[in-house]
């Protein structure tokens, strides 16, 4: 009960109140400051460093050896006997056309020298390489369900060129799995994405479930 | 303007409203958690193409056809073998983590040369060649010395081409001690030999085709004896067949048997007579069989004039009124499992392989064989077969005067002596020999151990290790460090199974004459050789007539040689059954009368006071029997525990629930009377203190295990292979102690008596 408290509360003042700190609109401005910094950074310079490029060995022309092959993709692109999926062709597959150089291409002279000649495989970036929990069947989706490669890898087949190849430095996996588009909002750029809730859509749309955890993540 | 502290908090805001809006939290939030799977030190398996190849599991003699999934160079995933007819796509745990053992820390990498104390597991590598060398120096030095009957192998099978090599290699060289380690075999190779006048056997059960299965104490659906062929058997059951467990513990196999029947341990041949009684009371055996193919049934007269009671006699002693009164069963129980085994389409009565202990108890399987006979299922589908082991056509072994005067001497063992006649192997007896004889007269003075673990897997674990400390020179050809490799002078590693061609022949207790063919699935990983070819080498580098008794290439040309037209077969099929020598039941007897003998009078050699031997029930003084207040210890066998000359890999163990093993805490079961009695609670920590050794154990409560009796997992307790098998519970054979028939010199203590006292 201080009596001291009242008096000064009730204390009559003649100045006007000071200016109390910065106005609303200056409080703004920091915010807005502060915001487009953060957005600039997360969506223009953070994919430029989350992803560096990475040079394909030598380049490959989809398009040109499906002229060559009598079965498309499943040419290069085959099932083993037992039904699993031989994925990136190796050098046994090349060998038979490829044992000496063809034409004066420098992708091909530098594919027979360094690498038929020295019996070495070419390490191809592979652009749907999933994680090793992810278990994925080649099988029932293209003998099982006649899906066509192109739904999942894209048009590839018909490039002439490698696509861009873009490495996440912290996963070590391709851009392509996110997709290109960091909001993952709108069509992919390349090819359909691969990320788990990509396969799950399609399921939905195809299969009406999305299927058991343990049908992937064995 | 002024700049004030809000306006940075306003900054600070909008960065984190603009960070939560950015990509950059759920993104990284993704990759950091695909960055944790990709760690350097987190194993990948190399990718590549994938292939099945097929083979068979050799780390138990169950023999079971596996297939094996290769990624590139590397074996990922064993399965049994769906078409196998041993375990027709079953297989058990240690089979499914076999692979542990092909990359595992516990292999022999390259022959190794002991440089510390005996036992200390200090070795150093040393090449193929300088080993051999040594080996044949110390053999040679004995042989010179006159000595060569005091050379003795020590394997754990004698079937088969390896151990057949071995044994030739004994013989050439000049002593008669190729020694089996002791198993249920032991039992039923005597039983048949007594009764069906048949040496040198396999004894078969067709679990396949029985409908009515009355098992004395076999722990059919907990690992032993043929456990893939046994899984495969019981997973076909219907409603129409019947599985009886005889057994004083709530097994596995007890719990999931139609019948449970737990008698009194160590008096199942009793309970086998009572049901005989009641099968011959009742006029329920087959007539045909008692009067055409079988002698001593009715009392008899021999040659001498001496009047023989027949098992017509012998049975009537056991009343089930009086069984039930040995056995603790009830009467009527009793009778009506014998009825109904009796009536039932195909039964077949079984003991000995599959049991949790080594025990050979003569009088019991003698007792379950007259089953079978009674029943006239000798022979038949469904019943119990008596299979010839296959032969190999090879040339004869070429004696030099020292392999020729080593035929006459005496086994190490005592086996096959002035004691014990009619044994063929009595490893059980070797250890006190050993430890009893002095310095300069050891029965064995250079031993090799084939396919066997013994220091582990014999009872009174630290009186075998005394043993083998006393034997002057130990080659072991052993892929893993186990408890005997450590105590080894020299090391030469056998390949993996997975690495080696080996013939499988006749898996324990499997009623069919099955020979399967281990063929390699992956290169050797290390620098192994298959023991066959390690044995050839040293009988031909020693040269003379040693080496004239091995005029192979290799162990591969042996192979071929041995198994002549087979081996076409086996080598495409991967198994070859020889059908054709399953004889009927005429061709099932080769005793004396040509029958199958209920009273082996004429076979069985008075010895040690055992004049007639009869199926009959006698107690077994087990060890420490004077011991008051205590409780009974006796061995169990889980599934999850591989309890034999290859211990559990770590697959195995994390298996193993914690009422058994926690950390590195053993439990032993009791019931909870014999815990009120010994003032005893739920993981109470305890010492159990037997003749044999002490242990410091874990109390588990347990209904299902009869008063009075402890009981503890056999195969745990490891000392050797890796830290990461080793140390892990207790060995029980270190408490246990064996108490040998007095006319067959084999093993039949069931338990040991013990103090079980809270610590």
């Amino acid at each position: 009960m201080s009596t001291q408290t009242d008096n000064t509360s009730n204390a009559p003042s003649d100045e006007p109140a000071p200016k109390k700190g910065a106005t609303g609109w200056v409080i703004l401005a920091f915010f807005v400051i502060g915001f487009g910094f953060s957005m600039l950074s997360g969506w223009v310079g953070f994919p430029n460093l989350l992803y560096k490029e990475v040079p394909h060995p030598i380049d490959f022309n989809h398009d040109l050896h499906m002229d060559f092959v009598h079965d498309g993709c499943n040419s290069c692109h085959y099932f083993r006997e037992d039904g699993s999926f031989a994925g990136s062709p190796t050098l046994n597959e090349c060998r038979d056309c490829h044992m000496f150089v063809q034409g004066d291409d420098p992708n091909e002279i530098k594919f027979v020298e360094e690498y038929v000649l020295e019996d070495k495989e070419v390490p191809w970036n592979i652009y749907a390489k999933q994680p090793d929990c992810v278990y994925f069947s080649h099988a029932p989706h293209v003998r099982g369900a006649d899906m066509d490669c192109a739904t999942c890898h894209g048009d590839i087949g018909e490039s002439t060129s490698l696509r861009p190849y873009q490495e996440n430095r912290l996963t070590g996996y391709s851009r392509d799995i996110w997709g290109w588009n960091m909001s993952r909002l709108g069509e992919p750029k390349y090819a359909p994405r691969m990320k788990m809730m990509d396969c799950v859509h399609c399921h939905v749309d195809e299969t009406d479930s999305k299927g058991s955890c343990f049908q992937c993540h064995k | 303007m002024k700049i004030d502290r809000r306006c940075f908090l306003s900054l600070a805001g909008g960065l984190v409203v603009g960070h939560l809006l950015s990509p950059v939290p759920w993104k990284m939030t993704d990759d950091i958690a695909i960055w944790t799977q990709n760690w350097p030190w987190t194993p990948v398996p190399e990718d590549g193409p994938v292939s099945w190849k097929e083979t068979v599991c050799t780390l138990c003699p169950g023999g079971c056809g596996v297939k094996v999934r290769t990624i590139k160079d590397r074996v990922v995933k064993i399965e049994g073998k769906e078409d196998h007819p041993v375990n027709r796509g079953s297989l058990c745990p240690l089979g499914y983590a076999s692979i542990q053992y092909l990359y595992g820390p516990s292999r022999v990498k390259t022959p190794m040369k002991r440089t510390g104390e005996r036992g200390d597991g200090e070795f150093e590598p040393i090449g193929w060649d300088e080993a051999i060398t040594e080996v044949n120096r110390k053999l040679a030095a004995l042989r010179e010395n006159g000595k060569s009957h005091k050379a003795a192998c020590i394997a754990g099978d004698d079937r088969g081409t390896v151990p057949y090599l071995f044994k030739r290699f004994l013989e050439a060289y000049g002593s008669p001690n190729f020694i089996r380690t002791p198993s249920g075999r032991d039992a039923h190779e005597t039983a048949a030999y007594l009764a069906q006048g048949k040496t040198a056997l396999n004894v078969g059960f067709d679990l396949e085709n029985a409908t009515y299965i009355l098992s004395f104490g076999c722990g059919l659906l907990d690992g032993c004896g043929a456990p893939g062929y046994q899984f495969a058997a019981y997973s076909r059951f219907g409603e129409d067949h019947t599985l009886v467990q005889v057994e004083s513990r709530l097994s596995n196999t007890a719990a999931r048997a139609g019948k449970w029947l737990p008698a009194k341990p160590g008096t199942e041949s009793a309970l086998a007579l009572g049901m005989a009684s009641v099968i011959i009371d009742k006029g329920l055996y087959d007539r045909n069989f008692i009067d055409n193919h079988a002698f001593g049934f009715e009392d008899f007269t021999d040659d001498n004039g001496n009047m023989h009671m027949g098992f017509r006699s012998l049975a009537a002693e056991y009343r089930p009124d009086k069984v039930a009164e040995i056995t603790g069963l009830d009467a009527r129980q009793i009778e009506s499992v014998a009825v109904e085994f009796a009536r039932s389409d195909k039964p077949v009565a079984l003991c000995g392989y599959y049991e949790s202990r080594i025990t050979a108890d003569i009088d019991k399987t003698l007792a379950v064989h007259a089953l079978n006979a009674l029943v006239g299922n000798i022979n038949q589908a469904g019943g119990m077969f008596v299979f010839p082991e296959p032969e190999y056509d090879l040339p004869a072994v070429s004696k030099d005067s020292i392999a020729s005067d080593a035929t006459g001497k005496p086994r190490a063992d005592l086996a096959g002596s002035g004691q014990y006649p009619q044994s063929r192997y009595l490893l059980n007896l070797l250890p006190e020999r050993i430890l009893e004889a002095g310095n300069d007269d050891l029965p064995v003075e250079a031993l090799l151990v084939l396919d066997a673990n013994p220091v582990y897997t014999l009872e009174d674990s630290k009186k075998v290790q005394e043993a083998f400390e006393k034997i002057p020179f130990i080659v072991s050809f052993s892929s893993f460090m186990d408890e005997t490799a450590k105590m080894a002078d020299i090391i030469l590693p056998d390949h993996h199974f997975l690495e080696g061609y080996r013939d499988v022949p006749a898996p324990d207790g499997v009623g069919m004459p099955v020979v399967s063919l281990s063929e390699p699935v992956v290169d050797p990983q290390y620098d192994t050789r298959n023991a066959g070819d390690t044995i050839i080498d040293i009988a031909q580098e020693m040269g003379g007539d040693i080496g004239k008794s091995f005029p192979w290439d290799d162990y591969g040309d042996f192979l071929e040689k041995a198994l002549s037209d087979r081996y076409q077969d086996m080598s495409s099929n991967g198994y070859v059954v020889n059908r054709d020598r399953v004889a009927d039941v005429a061709d099932a007897f080769e005793t004396d009368s040509g029958k199958y003998e209920f009273h082996p009078i004429r076979r069985h050699t008075p010895n040690n006071g055992d004049t007639e031997k009869l199926p009959g029930y006698r107690e077994v003084g087990i060890p420490g029997g004077n011991l008051n207040n205590g409780v009974t210890l006796v061995a169990y066998k889980s599934p999850r525990i591989a309890s034999g000359a290859v211990a559990n890999p770590p697959f195995m163990t994390k298996t193993i629930d914690s009422k058994t093993l926690k950390e590195d805490k053993l439990f032993i079961q009791i019931n909870p009377e014999t815990a009120g009695n010994l003032n005893l609670k739920q993981g109470d920590k305890a010492v159990i203190e037997t003749p044999a050794g002490t242990a410091t154990v874990r109390i588990d409560l347990f209904e299902g295990i009869m008063p009075g009796l402890a009981a503890m997992p056999a195969g745990l307790g490891h000392t050797a292979y890796s830290r990461f098998i080793a140390g892990k519970g207790v060995n029980v054979n270190a408490l246990l102690r064996a108490v040998p028939d007095p006319a067959y010199g084999m093993n039949t203590a069931w338990g040991i008596r013990a103090q079980l006292k809270k610590a």
